[in-house]
Parts: structure tokens; C-alpha cells; sequence
């Protein structure tokens, strides 16, 4: 019985100390992306994998930095989560997929004013002059055109957000 | 202080502005364009905002998306770096109405300055010799042509928006200007948006000597003493030094002086450099003033000790120059190349492309602004200056060896460079003994 709980010690503190250093390395993890903004962070060792999502960091001004420090060794994932990442050109966007990119810099508005409906939604059908948004730029608010007609597959972009040029707002499927 | 500003450049001078940012605690968000999308530097900004496309007048030149970018970004201050807007009245004011501060002169000064004819004005007025042409714009080609024998040949023709080299024309004799004067006005239109033109005349074999000051907002004004920028090709500089070898002691104050005049009674403040001729006789004639930090800054920073671009920040945010002009010393000998990606051996043509290989030189004296990194891929769209190498010592001598040596390690491949050129001005008896005027790069090389 001795021999039994001296193992289980054994093993429990093994286990203990395994999940300290798992512990560890979580919190190391999470400083990583806390220092490099991220949002999402994925780590796959063989059968291992860890996956952390931390709750939207209080906006700057601008979400259009993708700049990460070199230095940091592990493969990062594009948070693909789609409605809120602000990523400019997302890889993993699929062949058949039109990308609507800003044309300017400035603040953009989903609606044509704060009580309205958005003009588009995810599964909206748009032609070429079908207004998807506003960007406000010096005070000028300029309608964006689709420019292209299909139907609306992913919305990038929040209400109010600063967006550059360039910047890839809305994907949709074409006709 | 101010706490966050916006840059509105690019390249090796969007770097040097970042860098003096991080030292003063002040936010740095630097505009980019899709050219310069892999720029390293933009990393070191606190925010980096693409305003457009590679063609500067869908990005760098491109008023609205850059005020745009500042207020989204929500900056105090724009800095224009050189070149781009920097000397843009038209963006100082909007910068103004927009209630951001323009890191540079006030609106009234850079446009005073900016016209180079009521410069020469001022300049006479405050009793600083100018280079013999026409009190003003000249728009009558036969009057034009009765000034010009008056003054003597050979005369450059001059446009009054013009500066930095551009816009200028020399004529040697009466055939042959009329048909140079219409074109100047033409040419002056196009490339300014103003055709007025003025005369000067050619002041024979100059060198080219120039007044580094610094005012701030309470009417001080400091000079950071001259650099001799003699070495250029077409009017654009290649190689600069300090101090101007062949001034006396005398001369120097009095130019540095003269320079301090032209500043105060022009109402100027922050960073400006005072451009002069310097004839065979070391008598100096004022040309015109730049009003923005220029491109060979690093050269006085290395004899003064001072950083010019935190004053410029400093002085943006309010601080005044606190010590006095004897306060500033000049020691030992700095030497600037500007190094282009052009063939000297192929009439300078530009040689955009892939960087694949690049070490920059190091050591003591040694010092490299440059935005460029191995994997770097030069642009079309830009000008050709990829970085400029600055060296440090105590006798020109020395600083000349240590120039030759950094060069002679620097490996920029594949794309051709200016960098042979520098040694081989370096190495020529003229510029060894100072024996050198505005046309022996042209004449020699």
C-alpha cells in the first residue's frame, strides 16, 4: 500500500510538476501575444496543441498594423475568426473570392447614418454600384462602391474603424 | 512635448525621425506606401498607415490622404522630412487650418523664403551681398536680354519658385537667349505652377557653402556653423563636409552671421539651411534659403555633437534654444557620400532592383543612415539615394582615409552604385587640395 501511494505520489507529482510547467509556458505564451497584440495564438508540437483567444484589446485609433517582431520563434496563426480580425489581405482567402479594398484612408461607417441599418450584411447581394460602405476622410464622406456584383461572404471591418489603403474591407463571391 | 506625431516621408529619413522620436518619448506613426510595404523601419514606428499606391502622388505628395491619416491616427504634429511636402506652403497652411503643427516654419516665413526672389530681397535688405542678377522677376524677354549683357555672361536663368538645384538654366550669350528664356518660363510653369523667372549671374568656378540654423519661437536664432557641399553633379550634391576647408576664421563668422541675419528678419523658425556661393576670392553671395532639415544634417551633427532633429521636435513642442551661440563648438572634420543605386559608368542611370547582398561598413568615425537592408528591393518610384555614409575625425586627412577605407568594405550587390565615384573623388589630387569648384565632378568624372 505504502509502495502504491509512494508511486502515486510519484506520479501525481510528476504530473504536478507537468502541469506547472504547462502552466508556465501558458502564461509565457500570454505575455507573447499581450507584447505583440494578438488575438489568436496557436501552437501544434506533434498530437500537442494549444490554442489561446484572448477578448479584443481596447481599439487604438488604427488596427492596421501587421507587424510582428521577428524574433518571436513560434508559428503564428492569422486569426481567421473573419467578422472582427483587421488583417489587410487575409491568406487564406480562397481563389474565388473578390476582395473589396479601401481607396483611401480615413474612419469607416457601415450605415449611412448611426440609426440605420447597415448596407450590407454577410449574404447581401450587390451589383457593381451597390454602396457597401462610407470612409470618411476630412471630414468628406465618400460612398465605396462593390464595383464588382455577387453576393457578400465576409465582413472584415467594424462600425467606426480607421482603415488605411489598401486595406481589405469586404470579400464577395462573384457572380 | 509633443506626444504623438506623424511622419510624413519615407526611406532613410522616416527612420532618422523614428529613431529621434524613441529618444524623446514622443509616438511615432510613420505613412507608407504599397512600394515601401516591407520597409523594416515601419516596425519602429508606433503605427505604420498605407496611404496609397507606389506613385508619390497617390501617396507621399498626396495632401488629403495624408491629413487624413493624421487624424485617424490622432496625432499633435507632422514632420515632413525633406523633399515630398516639406517646402509645400499649400500643406503647411492646411496643416494649420487642420489644427495640427507643422514641424518646420511658420506658413508666412516658408513662403517668404520659398519665393527665391523676395529672398534676394530680404537678403539685401538686411545687408548680405547677393549673387548680381535682376532686382525681381523678369517676365519681358527684351528687357530680359538688355540685363543680361549688363550683368555679363554667362547668366543663369532662374525660376522663382524653383530651389534645390531645379528650374535653373545658364546662357552664354545674347544668340542664344531669347529661346532659353521662353523655354525657362515654359519649363518653370510646368514644373512649379509659376513661370516667373529672375537672372543671376554665373559667379565663375564656385564652391558651394552653406549656414546650418536653428530658431525657435521667442526669436532666437543659432547657427550650427557652414558644410561645404562643392562635390555635385546637375546641381545635386554628392559628397559634403565641415567645415568648408578654405574659409578663414573671419569669413566664416561673418557668413555665419550673415546667414543669422536673413533668418531673424524673415521671422523664421526651426531648422533652415542659407545656401551661398563662394567666389575664387572668398567673397560669399547669398542664393537661397531651404527651409526643412536637409539631407546632409548628420554632417553637422557630427561636429556639433547636437541632434538637429530632436531640436526641430523640441522646437515644435514649444522649447526654446536655452544656451548661447558660443556654446556650440565645432570639432574635427566630418565628411559625408551620398550613395544613389545609379551607374557612373552608364551616364548615372538608375539602377532600381533586388538587393542581395548588403554590409555596411562600421568601425570608429564611422556612421550609416540608411533605410536599406539585404533583400531590400529599390524602387522605381523614388529617387535613388539609398543611404548616405558619414565619417568623423579629428583632420580632414584622417577623415578622408576613414571615408576611403568604409567604402572601400561596403558590399551593395547586384544593383550599381555611386560608391566607386565617391572613391574616386576622394582619391583626387583637386579635392585633396582643395582645388575644387561646383563643375569638377562634371568636368572630371
Amino acid at each position: 500500500m505504502a509502495e502504491k501511494k509512494d508511486k502515486d505520489k510519484q506520479r501525481d507529482k510528476g504530473k504536478g510538476e507537468h502541469r506547472e510547467k504547462h502552466l508556465a509556458r501558458i502564461k509565457e505564451l500570454l505575455e507573447i501575444m499581450k507584447d505583440n497584440d494578438l488575438v489568436e495564438l496557436e501552437i501544434k508540437n506533434g498530437d500537442e496543441k494549444i490554442f489561446l483567444k484572448r477578448s479584443q484589446p481596447q481599439p487604438p485609433a488604427i488596427t492596421t498594423v501587421p507587424m510582428v517582431a521577428p524574433t518571436v520563434p513560434i508559428a503564428l496563426t492569422n486569426s481567421n475568426a473573419g467578422q472582427i480580425s483587421p488583417a489587410p489581405a487575409g491568406p487564406a482567402a480562397s481563389e474565388e473570392l473578390v476582395a473589396i479594398k479601401s481607396p483611401l484612408v480615413g474612419t469607416l461607417y457601415s450605415a449611412p447614418s448611426p440609426d440605420s441599418e447597415s448596407y450590407v450584411e454577410v449574404g447581401s447581394l450587390v451589383n457593381s454600384t451597390t454602396v457597401v460602405c462610407i470612409i470618411e476622410a476630412m471630414k468628406v464622406m465618400n460612398e465605396i462602391k462593390a464595383e464588382t456584383s455577387g453576393t457578400i461572404v465576409e465582413i472584415l471591418v467594424k462600425n467606426g474603424e480607421a482603415v488605411e489603403y489598401g486595406q481589405v474591407l469586404f470579400r464577395l463571391k462573384p457572380d | 512635448m509633443l506626444s504623438r506625431i506623424l511622419i510624413a516621408n519615407r526611406g532613410e529619413i522616416a527612420l532618422r525621425i523614428i529613431r529621434a522620436c524613441r529618444e524623446l518619448g514622443i509616438q511615432a506613426v510613420v505613412v507608407y506606401s504599397e512600394a515601401d510595404r516591407e520597409a523594416p523601419y515601419l516596425r519602429l514606428a508606433d503605427e505604420a498607415i498605407c496611404i496609397g499606391p507606389a506613385d508619390p502622388a497617390e501617396s507621399y505628395l498626396n495632401i488629403p490622404r495624408i491629413i487624413s491619416a493624421a487624424e485617424v491616427a490622432d496625432v499633435d504634429a507632422i514632420h515632413p522630412g525633406y523633399g515630398f511636402l516639406a517646402e509645400n506652403v499649400n500643406f503647411a497652411q492646411i496643416c494649420k487650418e487642420c489644427g495640427i503643427t507643422f514641424i518646420g516654419p511658420p506658413v508666412e516665413a516658408m513662403r517668404l523664403l520659398g519665393d527665391k526672389v523676395e529672398a534676394r530681397k530680404l537678403a539685401k535688405k538686411v545687408r548680405v551681398r547677393v549673387v548680381p542678377g535682376s532686382d525681381g522677376v523678369i517676365n519681358d524677354e527684351v528687357e530680359a536680354l538688355k540685363l543680361a549683357s549688363q550683368i555679363g555672361y554667362p547668366v543663369m536663368i532662374k525660376a522663382a519658385a524653383g530651389g534645390g538645384g531645379r528650374g535653373m538654366r545658364v546662357v552664354h550669350n545674347d544668340i542664344s537667349f531669347r529661346g532659353a528664356f521662353s523655354a525657362a518660363k515654359t519649363e518653370a510653369q510646368a514644373a512649379f505652377g509659376d513661370g516667373s523667372v529672375y537672372l543671376e549671374k554665373c559667379i565663375a568656378e564656385p564652391r558651394h557653402v552653406e549656414v546650418q540654423v536653428m530658431a525657435d519661437n521667442e526669436g532666437n536664432a543659432l547657427h550650427f556653423y557652414e558644410r561645404d557641399c562643392t562635390i555635385q553633379r546637375r546641381h545635386q550634391k554628392i559628397i559634403e563636409e565641415s567645415p568648408c576647408p578654405v574659409l578663414d576664421e573671419d569669413t566664416r563668422v561673418e557668413l555665419c552671421r550673415a546667414a543669422l541675419r536673413i533668418i531673424k528678419e524673415a521671422g523664421y523658425v526651426n531648422a533652415a539651411t542659407v545656401e551661398f556661393l563662394l567666389d575664387k576670392d572668398k567673397k560669399f553671395y547669398f542664393i537661397e534659403v531651404n527651409t526643412r532639415i536637409q539631407v546632409e544634417h548628420p554632417v553637422t551633427e557630427m561636429v556639433t555633437g547636437h541632434d538637429l532633429i530632436k531640436w526641430q521636435l523640441k522646437i515644435a513642442s514649444g522649447h526654446t534654444l536655452k544656451f548661447r551661440q558660443k556654446n556650440i563648438k565645432h570639432t574635427g572634420v566630418a565628411i559625408e557620400c551620398r550613395i544613389n543605386a545609379e551607374d557612373p559608368a552608364n551616364n548615372f542611370a538608375p539602377c532600381p532592383g533586388r538587393i542581395a547582398a548588403f554590409i555596411p561598413p562600421g568601425g570608429p568615425g564611422v556612421r550609416l543612415d540608411t533605410h536599406v537592408f539585404q533583400g531590400w528591393t529599390v524602387s522605381t518610384s523614388y529617387d535613388s539615394m539609398i543611404c548616405k555614409l558619414v565619417v568623423h575625425q579629428r583632420t580632414r586627412v584622417e577623415a578622408i582615409a576613414t571615408m576611403k577605407r568604409a567604402l572601400g568594405e561596403f558590399v551593395i550587390e547586384p544593383i550599381k552604385t555611386t560608391i566607386p565615384l565617391c572613391l574616386d573623388i576622394l582619391s583626387h589630387n583637386l579635392f585633396i587640395k582643395n582645388q575644387i569648384d561646383t563643375g569638377f565632378v562634371e568636368r572630371h568624372f
